[in-house]
């Protein structure tokens, strides 16, 4: 690992100041994406800023329908949340699904979205439940967030405070792990609401997106039967050694319906 | 060079790292503490182990500085004397450890597994080890003396 300024944040607006006058920070929440990172040489910050001291960071609510998850909530905190498990029992399961018990107690939701992996398990979640992001700087819709391959409509140096995820009538999620490393090869969440039913889909493609042909049909009827015989195509999506592209096309409806209950 | 403070197995201790020390090569090169192991380096096989404010963490993807101020454990502090924690006393009487290796970080990863769960079923266990990596015992002992500590711990 190459050598960087190590700075700890004493309020949002510090860690702001701090990266701002930093020639190239980084943010470090959990550590758990950043720390290898830097450990294999592929970054090279001139500062790392540490948020691990803003208690203000992190936290569970309900506010007005929905659930409010702050930033630096571990994915350890989720998956336990009373709130959580109570409200949207399958977004505190699919928290519970991340990594390993050392990683969940490390690892955030924000640090999680800031990367956005293209088989990280959150953005299904946040882009199915029609979540919005809110920054330091404004609100993020989930339809406008993830916009390519560890890509996000995140400024340089903007700071993500917390989710907000409006609570569903019904969700549910399920992901068909990777035999290694237990990364979601494919995962699919699941949410029906008032407004309709939306499907997102982890792991297949550059970033998390949505199915709209499973929500069109699923419109019509909450029933997994409804989408048994349509074929995702394979365009655009991943290929590589754990799986090819028209398998995981192929996953997309399996899970989408083991989410539903099946 | 971040000068950083804090208590280890109930000790005070302090010293100077570079901002990219990690807690592992502090708590193995500055403090003399081999007992955690590393054994991939790459955040995957949980040998490194430690408890920091009482969590399981994996000591090899923490940066020294960042737990400036915490409380730490490691595998020597588990121990009173020479009564072993009940933790490792299950290891040693179920056969848990061959090469010994995983184990550091086997039985502080099962101390938190415990915690958050005084009566974990077999299932339960074999899930939450998820991060630990052993290449010698299969896994069966390690998981029976987890099931059998737990029992212990709860008494
Ligand atoms: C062994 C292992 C298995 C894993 N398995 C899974 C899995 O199955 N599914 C999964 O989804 N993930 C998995 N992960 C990744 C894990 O969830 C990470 O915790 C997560 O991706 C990053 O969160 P973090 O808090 O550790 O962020 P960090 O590593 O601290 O930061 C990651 C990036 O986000 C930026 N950042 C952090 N917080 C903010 C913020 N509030 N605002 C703006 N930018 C920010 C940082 O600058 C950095 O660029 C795994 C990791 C490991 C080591
Ligand atoms: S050495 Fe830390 S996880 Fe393997
Ligand atoms: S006992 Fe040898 S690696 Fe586990």
């Amino acid at each position: 690992m190459y050598d960087f300024e190590y700075q700890r944040a004493t309020s949002v607006e510090d860690a702001t100041a701090k990266y701002g006058a930093a020639e190239d920070a980084r943010f470090l929440a959990g550590g758990m994406t950043l720390v290898p990172v830097l450990k294999q040489r592929l970054d090279q910050p001139s500062d790392v800023v540490d948020l691990g001291d803003l208690d203000d960071m992190r936290g569970i609510s309900e506010e007005g329908g929905a659930i409010v998850i702050k930033a630096m909530t571990t994915h350890h905190d989720v998956n336990t949340s009373d709130l959580v498990n109570n409200k949207i029992p399958a977004l505190a399961a699919l928290a519970g699904t991340i990594g390993d018990q050392m990683v969940r107690n490390r690892g955030t939701i924000g640090g999680s979205l800031a990367n956005n992996d293209p088989a990280a398990s959150y953005p299904s979640a946040v882009l199915a439940l029609n979540a919005t992001i809110k920054t330091n700087a404004r609100e993020i819709s989930a339809d406008d967030f993830f916009t390519g391959m560890f890509d996000t409509a995140l400024d340089e140096g903007e700071l993500i405070l917390a989710v907000s995820f409006p609570i569903p009538e019904e969700s549910g999620y399920k992901h068909f792990p990777n035999p290694a490393s237990r990364f979601p090869i494919v995962g699919s969440f699941v949410a029906k609401s008032s407004d309709g039913v939306r499907v997102a889909i982890t792991g297949a493609g550059p970033c998390a997106f949505r199915v709209t042909e499973f929500e069109d049909a699923l419109s019509g009827g909450f029933d997994p039967d409804a989408i048994r015989d349509i074929k995702v195509s394979d365009d655009g999506l991943n290929t590589d050694i754990h799986a090819s592209a028209e398998y995981r096309a192929h996953l997309i409806n399996v899970m989408t319906r083991r989410a539903m209950g099946e | 060079m971040p000068s950083i403070k804090m208590t280890v197995n109930g000790k005070e201790v302090s010293g100077e790292v570079e901002g990219r020390t990690l807690l592992v090569q502090f708590i193995r090169d500055h403090l003399g503490l081999t007992g955690t192991h590393v054994g991939c380096d790459t955040s995957q096989c949980g040998a490194c182990t430690v408890h920091v404010n009482g969590r399981a963490v994996k000591s090899c993807s923490l940066l020294a500085a960042h737990a400036d101020g915490a409380d730490v454990q490691t595998i020597e502090g588990l121990a009173d004397g020479d009564t072993l924690h009940p933790m490792q006393e299950a290891f040693r009487q179920h056969h848990a450890l061959q090469c010994g290796f995983c184990t550091p970080g086997m039985v502080m990863s099962a101390i938190g597994i415990v915690n958050d769960n005084p009566e974990p079923s077999e299932t339960e266990i074999r899930e939450a080890l998820e991060g630990n990596i052993c290449r010698c015992t299969g896994y069966h002992n390690i998981v029976e003396a987890i099931g059998a500590a737990a029992k212990e711990m709860k008494a």
